[in-house]
């Protein structure tokens, strides 16, 4: 059962006298039949400018609220504002939702909404036969045909015939709508999104209610843009009730999740709160280092706001100096965090060395987008890992995790910041794109169930080295300031114990080994995986980071079709979970799905020495689960 | 002054490091010195942090008894503004070389001077790339003959003090290894000065660039070719101590006094405290083959340093909306409840 605010029915909030449904559409909505769905994908595209984000980001919340489990994949171009009505300006945002678990963000749309020619031709190779498409008729013009490469109004013509084509003149009817709302013709035009809004609302027996907090949260300064958009709103809604080609609605019920409380998060949002919460308890005060990239600024922007939680952050000249202020911060006894993408790791890989010879704790969030170079700076790819394990000078270890989940991200922080401060180790954690702007409903921790970071500052200046080592490896960490600890530490090659700059064959030797032990160790230290599925089989599925979703949905599919295939996820890549090797030797077959070239399957092939076999997608896009089962039968 | 701290001595910052310079070497003579202000600053040397870059000149942390870190090439003033953000009651210094500060690092160099992060940067300008052997700097003059230059460079020098005032410095000063008056007063001016100190500092590679300063600070020509700021006093030097800088227009010129009816009312009156850093950026601009090299304390005004205002930043945030609570932050936006 779902408790959730508003009743069951949507039910408009104090009508005002324009907005209330007039009895005939009452009476209307009475005739119109639900169609009940375990799920649904629904998928807005327009350009970038039209208010797409907004729009599936309300349309995702709405749902959330409602108690349905969901999954989204934003979708927007490099470019703030391509050309207008041009197929690299195309913005989109798909929402798998449902009562029923979710894992993914859905393979192809069932509803697909298109503000324009172009979002329809990009988006026309995916869309499935019977797909619902409404578009927004009044931008199929001339000029926007001829500029997404359309030949003829394919509106007009029948090359959509396998689809259910309703055709809305979306914008004279918002533009009718706000006929006495007085502002520009151009503010009205940019409403639009709203009324698309107001038909998925009604087309899916939702309530508006949560989309008008959201606005009258927004515009709260700008009464008339708020009341336009609610306008529009609601004459979308009322257009479902009344226009005679909407002949069906939509009813996804709530899902039967887990007892909790819930909310809606994504990605870089649960990592931003994460660690928030590692900071506190840990008790020791978090200072972020970062320099805006695509698409990891959002945690900074988010960290930004919990000034009160003792947080520090700085925006930095460059991605070097944001490392390098973090690596201070964590000299000086504080948490030390950078926050980036690829590029910025590749800036930052010399600094992380530092930091590991210095032996300090240093918290790495890559949100992993395509590359190289610059790459697809929006779209998602987990092509870092190599670098993460290996791209540095010398031997230099660091320790790697990565989320499975948006809300993953939220427990990844916390255990990164365990792992960094009680092995004094720089952690990596690598998220992406999809995680990072992906949304799903989330089920709040509670915070008495959050681990105890247990953080001890060594104060006692009798017999103090700096490199010291307790059962852990790990030096003695100390806070500048402390009497009797005055220490110098450096890049230069550190005799064990004393910390003094040493150049001896010897020794270099058994540091570098010590350092690489210190991270093995921390196998010992983390939960042992566990297995989807039978313990033994065919073929296991190994995956990591955000493919999450996808191969858990596809290893449910394959076992419920009675194949013997299971799955285990990598939360910890470096180390690894110590019962990995065991499970490997378990099955006939390892089928490593990523989002690269074949990263994570080359180390496993190296470190186990089983001949695990790639399933590769490398397309800036997360896998489709359908994707992930034909990848598995190929090999099955 | 803390009692602790005025006990402190020389010796006390003495760290048990062999020092690995070459004998000769200019960085001895600095190492003296900031180990000779230390115990009249009145900070214990637990509050007390050196980072450095690497070079030479960045091995100087290991031999101070303080806090110190040696980091990687030219990030010196990155890390330091990460300490000193989260330990703003730590003194700060950053020990770095020509090369160190300005090429590899000069964007760090620049951006720390910009947001008067409250850090003291001792740059050892020794013209040279000194731990890699040889090769030419951004401070060496056109057309140096070096390993990596043999027929002569082609890279015009930077002038590190027009650069730091270019970067809206607080406060910046010049000295040399060879004045240890000189050389203590700037760095405890710059210890004294809330925000970003510049100090640059003349120093000798007996190896690489012998004699690079020679013809400033060789003792027997000295008084002639330097000019000593003290604020509030005319800009007089030379052996007679006749010699002023005169503003010619927007150029300052040397005049003789008692000669061409100059009085020493015609020389300018340094003032480091002048907002406006003109003056300051035209004595950095001194053509050294023309003119004396001015040292000292070119500028030193107040401006709230970054560090201040990240912390009271935080402290307002906190007043504001009380000391964060990881229950709210989890809850916040719209949240349900699944039974
Ligand atoms: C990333 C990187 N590049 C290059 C070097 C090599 N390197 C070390 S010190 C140095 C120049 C040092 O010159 P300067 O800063 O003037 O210091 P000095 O040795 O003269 O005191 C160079 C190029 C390095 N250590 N790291
Ligand atoms: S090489 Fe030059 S700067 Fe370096 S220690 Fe020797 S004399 Fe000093």
């Amino acid at each position: 059962m779902v408790n959730r605010p508003g009743s069951p029915r949507w039910e408009l909030p104090e009508p005002k006298e324009h907005l209330a449904l007039s009895p005939q559409t009452e009476a209307a909505s009475a005739a119109k039949p639900l169609e009940e769905h375990s799920h649904l994908v629904v998928r807005f595209a327009g350009d970038s400018g039209d208010g797409m984000q907004i729009t599936g980001s309300q349309f995702t919340a709405t749902n959330a609220v409602y108690g349905n489990d969901l999954a989204t994949l934003p979708d927007f171009p490099a470019e703030i504002r391509a050309p207008a009505g041009t197929l690299a300006g195309v913005s989109g945002f798909q929402l798998n939702f449902g009562s029923q678990k979710i894992y993914t963000a859905g393979d192809q749309p069932d509803v697909f909404v298109t503000m324009n020619p172009a979002a329809l031709k990009v988006n026309l190779p995916e869309l499935p036969n019977g797909c619902v498409i409404i578009a927004n008729e009044d931008a199929f013009t001339d000029r926007n045909l001829k500029m997404a490469g359309f030949a003829s109004n394919p509106l007009a013509d029948d090359s959509l015939s396998k689809f259910r084509v309703y055709p809305v003149k979306i914008s004279t009817l918002t533009n009718n709508a706000l006929a006495d709302v007085e502002m520009s013709a151009k503010d009205k035009a940019r409403c639009k999104n709203f009324f698309a809004l107001g038909l998925i609302y009604w087309m899916f027996n939702r309530s508006p209610e949560q989309t008008m907090r959201f606005l009258k949260d927004k515009f709260s300064k700008k009464p008339v843009i708020l009341e336009a958009n609610e306008k529009a709103m609601r004459a979308g809604m009322n257009y479902g009730e009344t226009a005679e080609a909407f002949t069906t609605r939509y009813e996804v019920k709530e899902a039967q999740l887990t007892p909790g409380k819930y909310r809606n998060i994504t990605g870089n949002s649960a990592m931003a709160i994460g660690l928030v919460a590692a900071s506190k308890l840990s008790g020791v005060p978090l200072f972020l280092g970062s320099y805006p990239i695509t698409p990891a600024s959002d945690i900074l922007h988010e960290l930004s706001r919990y000034k009160n939680f003792g947080i520090m952050t700085f925006q930095a000249e460059d991605e070097i100096a944001a490392v390098c202020s973090a690596i201070g911060a964590a000299f000086a006894g504080y948490l030390g965090l950078t926050t980036t993408s690829g590029p910025g790791i590749a800036l930052k890989a010399e600094a992380i060395g530092l930091a590991v010879m210095t032996e300090l704790p240093l918290l790495i969030v890559n949100v992993q987008r395509g590359g190289p170079s610059t790459g697809l700076p929006t779209k998602t790819e987990q092509a870092d890992l190599l670098q993460a394990m290996y791209g540095r000078n010398g031997e230099c270890p660091v320790a790697i995790v990565a989320p499975s989940t948006p809300g993953d991200c939220f427990h990844i922080a916390i255990e990164a910041t365990r792992i960094a401060t009680k092995y004094m180790t720089p952690v990596m954690i690598l998220s992406d794109g999809y995680l990072a702007n992906g949304a799903e409903a989330w089920r709040l921790p509670r915070i008495s169930d959050l681990p105890r970071i247990d953080v001890k500052f060594r104060t006692d200046p009798s017999g103090y080295k700096p490199y010291l080592r307790d059962e852990n490896l790990a030096r003695p960490w100390v806070r500048p300031g402390t009497p009797g600890l005055e220490h110098r530490i450096g890049g230069i090659e550190k005799q064990d114990i004393t910390g003094n700059v040493n150049y001896e064959a010897r020794n270099h030797e058994h540091m570098v080994k010590l350092r690489a032990q210190k991270i093995a160790n921390i196998a010992k230290d983390i939960p042992a995986l566990k297995v989807l599925g039978d313990p033994e089989g065919d073929v296991l599925v190994v995956g990591w980071g955000s493919t999450y979703g996808s191969i858990t949905a596809a290893v449910e599919e394959l076992r419920a079709q009675g194949k013997r295939v299971s799955g285990v996820h990598l939360r910890h890549l470096n180390p690894f979970p110590p019962n990995l090797g065991e499970i490997l030797g378990k099955f006939r077959k390892v089928i490593v799905p990523e989002m690269n070239a074949g990263q994570l399957v080359k180390i496993i092939r190296a470190t186990f020495n089983v001949p695990a076999i790639g399933v590769n997608k490398i397309q800036g896009q997360p896998f489709r689960k359908r994707e992930v089962v034909d990848g598995i039968l190929t090999h099955l | 002054m803390t009692e602790a701290a005025t006990k402190l001595t020389k010796a006390d910052f003495q760290s048990d490091q062999d020092i690995r310079w070459c004998p000769g070497c200019g960085d001895y003579s600095i190492l003296a010195q900031v180990q000779n202000v230390m115990p009249e600053l009145g900070v214990p040397k637990e509050k007390v942090v050196f980072v450095s870059g690497i070079g030479c000149s960045s091995r100087f942390p290991y031999y101070m008894n303080t806090y110190g870190l040696h980091s990687i090439h030219g990030r010196a003033p990155a890390v330091a503004t990460g300490v000193k953000c989260m330990s703003p009651d730590l003194s700060v210094w950053v020990v770095t070389g020509d090369g160190d500060g300005l090429s590899i690092g000069g964007n760090h160099f620049i951006h720390a001077i910009r947001r008067n992060v409250d850090l003291n940067v001792l740059m050892f300008n020794n013209r040279i790339y000194g731990l890699t052997k040889g090769q030419y700097s951004p401070t060496s003059e056109l057309g140096k003959k070096t390993k990596s230059t043999p027929m002569g460079s082609v890279d015009y020098p930077l002038h590190p003090i027009s650069l730091a005032l270019g970067a809206e410095a607080t406060f910046v000063a010049r000295t040399m290894d060879v004045d240890p008056k000189s050389l203590r007063y700037c760095v405890k001016r710059a210890a004294e000065h809330k925000g970003i100190a510049f100090v640059e500092i003349y120093q000798n590679c007996n190896i690489f660039n012998d004699g690079a300063y020679d013809s400033i600070v060789e003792k027997s020509i000295r008084s002639d070719r330097v000019l000593y700021l003290e604020h509030g006093k005319p800009m007089i030097f030379g052996k007679d101590m006749n010699k002023g800088l005169k503003l010619n227009g927007f150029q300052l010129e040397v005049a003789t006094i008692g000669e061409n009816g100059v009085t020493e009312k015609d020389i300018v009156v340094h003032d480091e405290t002048n907002p406006d850093p003109t003056m300051a950026f035209l004595l950095s601009r001194l053509d050294e083959a023309t003119f004396p090299v001015p040292m000292g304390v070119f500028r030193a005004v107040r401006r709230p340093a970054f560090d201040e205002m990240m912390n009271d930043q935080v402290k307002a945030a906190t007043q504001k909306s009380g000391p964060g609570d990881l229950d709210s932050l989890l809850n916040q936006g719209d949240t349900w409840e699944v039974h």
